[in-house]
């Protein structure tokens, strides 16, 4: 055991311990030098920062109605205009990056953690457990993300939490797909062999040896997949499914801009604008990072 | 050739099946009672009890669930709960509404998006490229939804040069393409995105193959070489993501029907789902359910006839 342990210790030595630092400091500067995805990153603290400070920012209170100023168009005072029920535009896109940002970062936390569990699980355990999971998978993945979120949202009823469930759900499977390959790629390698038969356990082979090789994958996923879940928020929001009025989300306000698109057209510009920039951020630091994380774009 | 058609038409049955039973699981498993539902909670017990026996859904749930595979099978896809009329009925008027609104996308995606996405490729990280790459990304990033009515304020409000709503029968063939021009431009600007990025990426791969660098190598012109050499062999990876994209496709087209009041199977599930009329939704999904599944078999069939390896495996 010991020898074996020392053998190993000096065959890492042997190869230059360079390998996962300096892989994960070289894709940290790749990243860096990617301008667009620094964008997209400063685009996202912004955003979650405007979310966490929207009573600070906000010039108004989004919910305060003024039936005499409805449909005001923008002024000093009120930057996007009013909407129809004389509330401020401006206030209430700023308030509706708070549901963005939840159902996007939540929906993507629940979607993968579940499917990477799937995944893993299908790969590791193999047999029917394996053929049984990944078929209900494939089944879920043929249909298009929104007519999936659709059919769940259908089945739940709106609000904030069923939307988070219905957009992790829509996106679990895709999940489960990409922590699959590389799991079952990785349950033959010798590497995991070796852990094996120094008596190492199914969790820490787990937690040790195969998270840290699927992580960077995740996250690129996970990146680009919370840039989809806001989309498909806002879509839903827009068909009328999504967290219901007074609280303000973009997909609604957009919605509403659309019934006064001849006589009021800036209604739909902000909420529009504001969404556009969210799921570019999120795009942007995905690309980035799937960039960096990529050995074969380093070149 | 036909064997291997034949072959894959057999192995649909099992995955259609398997869809079958997802969405089943999906729409039953709803939480509270579905007849409540329909009816408010505000209805009489008789009145729930009554529609309960109407749905069946007082049978055992395997009762229901053969009950449902045998209609299927006999190609009955219930009746509606809101209107007791069947659903087949109004899936079929549309139905082509929404597969003529894909069709046209897909071409306007596929003969704008495989041509920048060469381009890119071409002249990687090069000016074009850094356009194109943003161009397709900003494609990616904008909802259908939002680009709809971009499209409607400039070119059916300011401009006037296009109807923003409707859709009319397709006997009247010019006023029905009328309608179509901006739902088409809006879903197939959408799809450009994911064809020239995926198109780019592909490429990128092809043009850095050995038979690439051996036709460049003999000294053959740069516009051969991408056009006869690369891009054949691009094109193959290409024609099996073209599924891809119809499907992807028939999920945005969703929205996009619902902005043009289009009345296609996407508006029809809207309006299902709004009114939590189960039966229907069922009926949609399975609908979607063999559009899907006849489109990967279309895909596969093309596949196998562009590509000598797959056809002589």
């Amino acid at each position: 055991m010991s020898a074996s342990t020392a053998l190993m210790a000096e065959s890492a030595d042997a190869v230059p311990p360079v390998d996962i630092v300096s892989g994960r400091r070289r894709a940290l500067r790749t990243f860096a030098r990617n301008r667009t995805a620094v964008v997209g990153v400063v685009l996202i603290a912004l955003l979650i920062l405007i979310a966490l400070a929207a009573p600070l920012v906000a010039p108004h209170d989004p919910l305060d109605q003024s039936v005499r100023n409805r449909l005001a168009p923008p002024s000093a005072d009120h930057l996007l205009g009013r909407d129809d029920k004389g509330r401020d535009v401006f206030s209430r896109v700023i308030y509706g990056t708070r549901i963005a940002l939840q159902v996007g970062i939540l929906s993507v936390l629940l979607g993968g953690a579940l499917g990477t569990l799937i995944g893993i699980t299908a790969a590791f355990f193999g047999g029917k457990i394996d053929s049984a999971l990944m078929r209900l998978t494939d089944v879920l993945l043929a249909f298009p993300d929104l007519i999936t979120g659709l059919l769940v949202l259908a089945v739940l009823g709106p609000g904030l939490s069923k939307m988070i469930i219905a957009i992790g759900l829509t996106i679990a499977p895709r999940f489960a797909r990409v922590a699959y390959g590389p799991t079952l790629s990785l349950m033959h390698r010798d590497f995991v062999d070796a852990a094996r038969t120094v008596g190492v356990g199914n969790a820490r082979i787990l937690r040790a040896h195969l998270l840290p090789n699927i992580l960077g994958e995740l996250v690129v996923f996970g990146s680009l997949w919370t840039a989809s879940a806001i989309r498909l928020e806002a879509s839903l929001s827009f068909i009328g499914l999504g967290v219901q009025p007074p609280t303000p989300t973009w997909g609604q306000m957009i919605r509403e801009g659309t019934l006064y698109l001849t006589t009021v057209p800036w209604y739909s510009l902000g909420p529009g604008l504001a969404l556009l920039l969210a799921v570019l951020a999120f795009n942007l630091v995905g690309d980035g990072l799937r960039d960096a994380l990529d050995p074969r774009s380093r070149s | 050739m036909l064997r291997h058609i034949i072959r894959r038409l057999l192995l649909a049955i099992p995955t259609l099946l398997a869809v079958f039973t997802v969405i089943f699981i999906i729409v039953r498993v709803a939480p509270g009672d579905p007849a409540t539902a329909v009816l408010g909670d505000n209805a009489s017990q008789q009145a729930v009890e009554a529609l309960r026996e109407r749905m069946g859904l007082n049978e055992p749930l395997w009762k229901q669930y053969l009950t449902f595979l045998a209609d299927l099978a006999r190609g009955d896809l219930g009746d509606s709960l809101k209107t007791s009329q069947p659903v087949w009925t109004q899936i079929k008027s549309a139905l082509p509404h929404t597969l003529e609104l894909t069709a046209a996308a897909l071409v306007i995606g596929l003969v704008v998006g495989v041509p920048i996405g060469v381009v890119t490729a071409v002249k990687r990280n090069q000016a074009p490229d850094y356009i194109g790459r943003i161009v397709s990304l900003v494609g990616l990033s904008l909802p259908a939804f939002y680009l709809a009515i971009l499209l409607i304020y400039f070119f059916a409000v300011k401009l006037d040069w296009f109807p923003a709503v409707g859709a009319p029968s397709f006997s009247d063939t010019g006023a029905n393409l009328h309608h179509l021009v901006l739902p088409a431009v809006t879903l197939g600007l959408i799809e450009m995105a994911y064809v020239a990025r995926m198109t780019r990426s592909v490429m990128i791969a092809v043009l850095s193959d050995d038979y690439v660098r051996t036709a460049r190598a003999k000294g053959l012109g740069e516009w051969v070489v991408l056009v006869q050499h690369a891009l054949r062999a691009g094109l193959i990876p290409v024609v099996s993501l073209v599924g891809i994209f119809a499907i992807s496709m028939i999920g945005s087209s969703v929205l996009v029907e619902e902005v043009f009041a289009r009345p296609g199977l996407g508006k029809l599930m809207v309006g299902a789902t709004k009114q939590k009329d189960y039966t229907s939704l069922q009926s949609i999904m399975v609908v979607y359910a063999f559009i899907i599944v006849i489109i990967n078999l279309i895909t596969d069939i093309i596949y196998t006839m562009i590509d000598p390896r797959v056809r002589y495996a």
